[in-house]
């Protein structure tokens, strides 16, 4: 009976804890989602209320969407965040199979080459970066930003991919051998089926901090044109920094698709994270 | 496959197929351009020319008044950013694991998720957010604090020099606490239920079962999570920028190197980039990145004991 109480309380003092957690966790985005409906009379009277009939209103939406090309930056984001997913899972793919599947010299070495970039920071070669880019004409496009965070997912992506490779059986992959495909079939038809939980993985995690990153649009595309979602919501609200309906519902419209996507993918990414921890 | 069998063979040039993408793009932007700002470090304009001088920028960096001020400035803020993340972020994330992997709460996945939330909203939105949380004009921090009557507490932290760094680094571990939380949860998680049953025979549960059993098998994690957060901190710069701009104020109390080198490369209000100074600053971030990494893959790595289940 005393046992019972007593994890009665610990279970009641852990709810405790992480429930007050998740309050400061989610406070700061609530609050700034339900202010961003308001008008600037109640945004300042009463931060904390909902919305009701008298303090609704859109004017910061409205703001938001004459002034900022959000749509624009919006594309661009999307753009550049896909095309260099979609390289960074085929070259990763491709790259992992071979340190996997063959037995080459230098097969170490190429490992621990291509694992380098994961500890060390692609920003620290931004110098050189900017004197790549300006030679070859690439500043203030997409593709600059696409070929440097294509650089910046590979080593994470062939050392979590070519791991799980290192898994599949050599059977299945033989007797596509003695049926005569060739190994690029063997690669694309049988391989690449059967890794796709883990693309998923690295793919999140690939996503992420392109989708957020600031330091390269600043310093590589900062043209309008070119301007991330991230870039372009910096810039607006350093412009509109007194207008509290404008910064406001810029920061919702930001939020709001990573919180989407981030429920509909949480499952994967949180599987991912915690990959080989399910038993 | 034998030795000379593999002699026999006609060059696989799959292989270098397969392997030929992501090598050059990989090579042609991270490496080269590394080693290029390694090598610029070592160059200063004169007359528009390209100089060799040594390790001169190296010495003007830490011993030039100019420069060496807001050097040490920015390390030592940065040292004090990462100490705050190893003192908070990574014992409550840890906290924060245990309290989940217990196998009987419910909400669990709940809790996970929420908690995870700030790590995936980009720097601009955190940066953004906290600033008008904590803003005197808008009020809701000090009306909160008045609520539990503790409004005597309350300055603008953000623009207090002596409060500002603290308090950006406790929103980067609001931010990233998800990270070490989620690593050590699978860890946590990944120890098998025989070991926790031996345990419990032996009359080892709860706390003690946590200190004992649980705590040093997931060590290594903790290794993993503590380097992940040294270079993730000497590297920032985005959370700062976007909260304080460029200058790092209030009178550079939140500059860390991040954003010395960016005002450095860039140039700001009147002073006028310097590629050279900016690479010299890049090369030096390396170096102590490199070293903590060094220090973890040789020092602290191979002494921590791995079990295998």
């Amino acid at each position: 009976m005393a046992k019972a109480t007593h994890s009665l309380t610990r279970s009641f003092a852990a709810h405790a804890i992480l429930a007050a957690y998740t309050v400061i966790a989610l406070f700061p985005v609530v609050v700034i989602i339900i202010n961003s409906f308001k008008s600037r009379k109640a945004i300042f009277r009463s931060p904390l209320s909902l919305p009701d009939r008298d303090s609704f209103s859109l004017i910061g939406y409205e703001t938001v969407l004459a002034q900022g090309d959000f749509f624009l930056y919006f594309q661009n984001s999307l753009i550049v965040t896909v095309v260099s997913l979609f390289f960074v899972l085929l070259f990763g793919a491709m790259a992992a199979f071979a340190l996997s599947e063959y037995r080459f010299r230098g097969n170490t070495l190429m490992g621990l080459y291509l694992a380098l970039g994961i500890m060390i920071p692609i920003r620290l070669g931004t110098v050189a970066i900017l004197k790549l880019m300006v030679a070859s004409g690439l500043v203030n496009t997409l593709t600059a930003l696409i070929l440097v965070y294509t650089a910046q997912g590979l080593p994470l992506a062939i050392f979590i991919l070519s791991e799980f490779m290192r898994q599949l059986s050599a059977d299945l992959k033989d007797a596509g051998r003695i049926d005569g495909l060739s190994e690029y079939r063997i690669f694309l038809r049988l391989v690449l089926p059967l890794v796709r939980p883990a693309m998923a993985t690295v793919a999140v995690f690939t996503m992420i901090p392109i989708w957020n990153d600031l330091w390269f649009p600043l310093i590589l595309a900062p043209a309008e044109e070119t301007k991330t979602i991230t870039l372009g919501a910096q810039v607006f609200i350093g412009q509109f920094v007194t207008n509290w309906n404008a910064v406001l519902s810029a920061l919702s419209l930001a939020i709001l698709p990573v919180l989407v996507l981030y429920v509909i993918f949480s499952r994967q990414l949180i599987r991912g994270i915690t990959a080989g921890a399910v038993k | 496959m034998s030795a000379s069998e593999e002699k026999k063979r006609p060059v696989r040039w799959h292989i270098a197929v397969f392997l030929a993408p992501a090598v050059l793009v990989y090579t042609a932007i991270m490496i080269l351009p590394l080693f290029g700002t390694l090598q610029l470090s070592l160059f200063r304009e004169v007359e528009q020319q390209q100089v060799f001088v040594g390790f001169d920028n190296f010495r003007i960096l830490f011993g030039d008044p100019r420069w060496s001020e807001s050097f040490w400035n920015a390390l030592f803020n940065n040292t004090w950013f990462f100490i705050i993340h190893m003192l908070v972020q990574n014992p409550l994330g840890v906290l924060f694991a245990a309290l989940l992997s217990s196998p009987k709460l419910r909400f669990s996945v709940f809790y996970r998720t929420a908690i995870f939330v700030p790590t995936i909203l980009s720097f601009v939105i955190v940066g953004f957010v906290w600033k008008l949380i904590l803003s005197p004009l808008w009020g809701i921090t000090p009306d909160m604090l008045d609520a539990i009557g503790l409004k005597s507490l309350f300055a603008p932290w953000l623009g207090k020099p002596e409060y500002a760094l603290t308090t950006l680094s406790l929103i980067s571990v609001w931010q990233f606490i998800g990270i070490p939380m989620m690593l050590i949860y699978a860890a946590l998680l990944s120890i098998p239920d025989e070991v926790l049953e031996a345990a419990e025979c032996d009359g080892v549960t709860g706390m003690s079962q946590f200190w004992k059993i649980k705590l040093p098998l997931v060590l290594p994690s903790i290794g993993i999570i503590s380097i992940l957060t040294f270079v993730g901190n000497f590297n920032a710069f985005d959370l700062i920028y976007t909260a304080q701009g460029a200058l790092a104020g209030p009178n550079y109390a939140t500059d860390i190197l991040g954003t010395f080198l960016y005002r450095t490369f860039f140039g700001f209000q009147l002073q006028i980039g310097d590629p050279n100074m900016g690479s010299t600053i890049a090369s030096v971030m390396f170096l102590i990145i490199l070293a903590g990494v060094s220090l973890y893959l040789f020092g602290i790595q191979t002494r921590l004991r791995r079990y295998q289940f």
